[in-house]
């Protein structure tokens, strides 16, 4: 029987395509002395690489996944393991329809080349078989192809060996892993223990298990994706190779059809979600198939059965071609498989612990499974696992009508029907939409809340920010290694500062509050505020003189902002909070009856006032002491609809995950000092030589000049469609990155809709004229601001006031 | 030609498989179902049948609820109709197993000409319940056939005994035990399994007798857990692989 190395760099559990990938890649990159093992056999070990039906469509609404689509495309191509077939995703419905021209839009906006939307007698042409008349039309990317995976990852495997880099063993079963100090130290196997540095969980289905023997979690479930291969198909007699036939996206009935070989598969996500534990799956041996190829139950399958014979009656209502192989296929899925919100949504530092638990990725991951192909609206919010997180002051909220969408599992007001009085007063400056599609998870309220915050001022709900202190003799050299602006202030100052990679792209933009010598307070996003915690404690000096607390369940954020915000706060406290005693920029604490309240006078939307932290338990207080004093200063309740939208974009402030991530420097943001710090921090060498250089593209404000579609009908973009020149064609810098709007919104105070985009620096001029498409229309557009200058107050007067 | 086939719904095991704790059943917490092989040869001919002759293919089985899934996939294959005589999931011994389907043949109005079986369960290889049938019905029985012909209401069967084939003549109405060989079984196709959801399933009651027979325990039987041997690589292994194919009875 053959033993495991005693020890190794690297242990990679899992022989699918991922362990071989990552075990390639660490080789490449210059690791030696991998580990890889697997329990079941080479090459196919059992999971579901084993039966994935391995096609690849590279279009997505996720920037970030259509450029991980296009790279493992070139990568597969490099190995020689793609074959390129073509795929059309066709429309039953009218809502498809649009809904293809939204893709459309993402694929020029990620410069996907050559999609483009086919008639019903185009689709005929490229795919004979198909019935065209119950189709609408398709959005045909001719880069589709299918990978052979199992190939793929052997091939892998055999560079990394290549390069003496690797070993790998198979039908290996690990029984454990010893965890010492919070590291990871060895592998246990039933072939002997294995001393690691460093430990790689590429199990797919399986990883919460063996997650769970290290004590860490891995927030996936194991669950059923149906398909159905049937064949021979007499059409198909002549095809020769793996694949030659484009493949079908049955959009609307949550359906796939492709050719292999002389059958097609018939694939399926339209079934009830049928979740499972990684117990329930079995040993190779105790399988039937492969423990990943689960007994197919038919039950599941009646309604596509009809759906495919209707879409391909010529082959599937053909009585002799007959099902050769049919499985329950294994996949596993996160609870948040349709986020488009997060850049970083590949990050597993993203989730909180509420979201790794069983219930909750079972619920979501069922709610999610259905929407695989759904038209999924850039603001939908889930059903299930809701009032997870809770403001303290979640019951005036409610009784104030408030219309909670959820982030980090906060349910965060996001407007206040108890505004809808408002309307009447604003009128056709509410800039209302008629369009279903913009008018959905949306409300004109949200309009109206900040013109009358613009008015007098409004209170907003800020229990969402994620808290967390770094103490010590070591924190201030902490702060200053992670932030790019100096924290070396006065105790009292509070700094907006942007967070950089080592290569100077963005990793955070956040705020940090000097609270004492060795004290910071740093608050950022809920939803990235995870991943920024994490980024904060992996610079954590070894010596143990800094330390980090999490506390955003300890205290709770409440704003004000608003011409009347002194007036309102001056009248129950006894504190000097005049301008001149209380500047902008800093922090303090004040008395507000019986409460002791850290005050940070900050503004993310472009008006006087201040944010409140208080403890969590005398949320509610502050919340009604607040309110009855603004009851005669016209406070009225404010949702993140106008602090995370419209009030930032007519600042044109940027947001972490739109305009900033790692592929955009602080320079093109327009986010430089006059001067640098000193003091080193993580990505200075870059952005010192970001600063030296013109910058190639500079983010930019637009405003939309005609909202008219073909129709009549106004429209209002939502986010990520592409900019274009007059002539409809691609603007692209000479990084070969595409403009696209990065946030859209309305701007009330401005009367226009705003869109945030970087533009290559030479066409970044006030004035400039260019075209936004937006489902399948071009809009003309105007470039109203360059850089970080506002659209709305330039001069910050309201701020300042 | 009215033809019944007698069907049961099994376990699809992989390469080894676990007991329930008692050891008196096999545990298919990751098991699929179907039937027996043979029993997927005796729908193949009866469908085959009916095609030549027309009449009607009637399926029968006792089992749970859930063995209705064996019976629609066997309607997709081209069967007329089904009867499932419902057990609360517990398995009945041949003699109660026998009874309750003599008891369903009769209360049928259709006369079957021809009442095919597998030759064996795949799971527990009685051989007991067509013969008890046709003895209780008082019909000719045939068992272990590979081929069959059937001409002016008889049947003529071909069986297999050790290297002797057997041929015998048996008048109509009659039972038939089949298996492989008989003949190519089908596999459903899609309009198969549309037309099936539409097909009478009766859903009976059978009147349960008590056991006779108990099954005390199970054991897995130690599996040859040699796997494959590799023989050698190209043309070096050629004389190795002649000796296995002859000590296997390949070559001479």
């Amino acid at each position: 029987m053959s033993t495991v190395p005693s020890k190794a760099k690297a242990v990679v559990i899992g022989a699918g395509i991922v362990g071989n990938s990552i075990a390639y890649h660490l080789a490449r990159l210059g690791w030696r002395d991998l580990v890889q093992i697997d329990k079941g056999p080479l090459p196919n070990p059992g999971g579901s690489t084993g039966h994935a039906s391995n096609f690849i469509f590279p279009v997505d609404h996720s920037k970030e996944m259509t450029a991980i689509t296009a790279d493992s495309v070139r990568q597969y191509r490099e190995l020689g393991t793609f074959t390129q077939c073509g795929g059309i995703e066709v429309a039953r419905t009218p809502e498809r329809m649009q809904e293809l021209t939204r893709r459309i839009s993402s694929g020029k906006s990620w410069g996907v080349p050559d999609s483009r939307l086919v008639t019903p007698a185009e689709i005929k042409e490229l795919v004979p078989y198909i019935d065209e008349t119950v189709i609408l039309g398709g959005f045909y990317t001719p880069g589709v192809g299918v990978v052979d995976s199992l190939r793929a990852g052997t091939l892998m495997r055999e560079k990394a060996v290549e390069m003496g880099a690797l070993q790998t063993f198979a039908n290996i079963e690990v029984l454990g892993m010893d965890v010492e100090d919070g590291r990871i130290k060895r592998v246990r196997t039933d072939h002997g223990d294995i001393e690691a540095e460093y430990v790689v969980i590429a199990t797919g289905c399986w990883s919460p298990r063996l997650a769970k023997m290290a004590g860490a979690s891995i927030p996936l479930t194991p669950a059923v994706h149906q398909m159905k291969d049937i064949g021979p198909v007499p059409f198909f007699a002549d095809s020769r190779g793996d694949i030659e036939w484009p493949i079908i996206r049955d959009m609307d009935t949550n359906m796939y059809e492709r050719q292999h070989g002389t059958g097609l598969e018939v694939g399926s996500y339209a079934h009830r979600p049928i979740l499972y534990t990684p117990e329930d799956i079995p040993s190779n041996a105790l399988a039937a198939l492969s423990p990943t190829e689960f007994p197919f139950t038919q039950d599941d399958f009646d309604i596509q059965d009809e759906h495919s014979l209707e879409l391909m009656p010529d082959i599937i209502g053909d009585e002799n071609v007959r099902e050769k192989y049919a499985i329950n296929g294994i996949l596993s899925l996160t609870p948040d498989g349709q986020s488009e919100i997060d850049l970083h949504s590949s990050d597993i530092a993203r989730f909180r612990e509420h979201q790794k638990t069983t219930f909750h990725v079972k619920a979501r991951t069922a709610e999610g499974f259905n929407k695989t192909y759904g038209i999924v609206h850039p603001s939908e919010q889930y059903e299930s696992n809701r009032n997870v997180r809770l403001s303290p002051f979640n019951d005036r909220e409610k009784e104030l009508g408030a219309v909670f969408f959820e982030t980090a599992g906060w349910e965060r007001p996001f407007w206040y029907e108890s505004n809808s009085s408002l309307l009447a007063k604003f009128g056709e400056a509410v800039m209302p939409r008629t369009s279903e599609w913009e008018a959905r998870w949306w409300s004109p309220i949200i309009n109206a809340e900040h013109l009358q915050m613009r008015e007098t001022a409004g209170i907003v709900d800020l229990s969402a920010f994620a808290l967390f202190d770094v103490t010590g003799p070591g924190a201030l050299a902490l702060a200053q290694k992670v932030a790019v602006r100096q924290m070396d202030v006065a105790v009292g100052r509070v700094v907006y500062t942007p967070v950089l990679s080592q290569n100077g792209g963005f990793k955070s933009d956040l705020t940090i509050m000097r609270l004492g010598k060795d004290h910071f307070r740093v608050v950022t996003g809920g939803a990235h505020g995870m991943a920024d915690k994490k980024w904060f404690s992996d610079q954590l000096p070894a010596d143990g003189s800094a330390q980090i607390v999490d506390l955003t369940s300890a205290f709770t954020t409440i704003g004000v902002w608003g011409p009347k915000a002194r007036e309102i706060l001056s009248a129950i406290t006894s504190d000097d909070v005049s301008h001149e005693s209380f500047k902008f920029s800093t922090c303090k604490m004040i008395e507000i009856g019986s409460l002791r309240v850290l005050a940070s006078r900050i503004s993310y939307v472009g008006d006087l006032g201040w944010e409140f932290y208080v403890p969590i338990e005398q949320g509610a207080k502050l919340w009604d002491a607040l309110w009855n004093s603004g009851k005669n200063h016209g406070l009225i309740p404010v949702g993140i609809g106008v602090y995370g939208t419209t009030g930032r974009l007519e600042k044109s402030y940027r947001a972490y995950g739109g305009e900033l991530e790692t592929e955009y420097n602080v320079v093109e943001a327009g986010m430089q000092t006059p001067k640098i710090k000193e003091q080193d921090f993580i990505g200075k060498e870059a952005h010192l030589r970001h600063r030296a250089e013109k910058p190639v593209t500079t983010l930019c404000s637009l405003t939309v000049d005609d909202h008219t579609s073909s129709t009549g009908e106004k429209r209002y973009m939502l986010g990520k469609e592409p900019i274009l020149t007059l002539d409809g064609g691609p603007i692209i810098d000479s990084h070969g990155r595409r403009s696209y709007v990065t946030s859209a919104g309305s701007a009330p105070s401005l009367g226009k809709h705003v869109l945030m985009s970087y533009l290559p620096t030479d066409l970044a001029v006030p004035g400039s004229k260019f075209l936004v498409e937006y489902l399948g229309e071009q809009y003309p557009v105007t470039v109203a601001g360059v850089g970080s200058t506002p659209l709305f107050d330039p001069e910050n007067g309201r701020i300042l006031s | 030609m009215n033809v019944l086939v007698c069907l049961k719904r099994v376990p699809l095991a992989g390469s080894t498989f676990l007991l329930t704790p008692d050891s008196k059943d096999i545990d298919t917490k990751h098991l699929g179902f179907g039937i027996s092989p043979h029993e997927e040869n005796a729908v193949e001919a009866g469908v085959q049948l009916v095609e030549q002759m027309g009449g009607s293919l009637t399926l029968l089985t006792l089992g749970p609820t859930e063995a209705e899934e064996q019976l629609r996939s066997q309607l997709a294959i081209g069967a007329s109709r089904a009867i499932l005589l419902e057990t609360d999931g517990e398995d009945w011994d041949p003699q109660a197993t026998a009874a309750a389907l003599v008891e369903a043949v009769k209360a049928e109005e259709t006369q079957f000409d021809l009442l095919l079986f597998g030759a064996e369960s795949a799971d527990s290889a009685g051989y007991q319940i067509h013969i008890r049938l046709a003895h209780a019905l008082g019909l000719p029985i045939v068992t272990n056939v590979k081929s069959m012909k059937i001409e002016n209401g008889i049947a003529e069967c071909e069986r297999v005994v050790g290297t002797t084939r057997e041929i015998y003549q048996t008048p109509l109405p009659a039972v038939i035990t089949v298996r492989d060989g008989l003949n190519i079984p089908r596999y459903p196709s899609v309009p198969g399994r549309i037309q099936a959801r539409k097909k009478p399933v009766d859903h009976k009651k059978p009147t349960a007798q008590v056991p006779k027979l108990e099954k005390v325990s199970l054991s897995v039987a130690p599996s040859n857990t040699a796997g494959a041997q590799v023989l050698g690589k190209g043309a070096e292994a050629v004389p190795a692989l002649v000796e296995v194919l002859k000590t296997i009875g390949i070559l001479a």
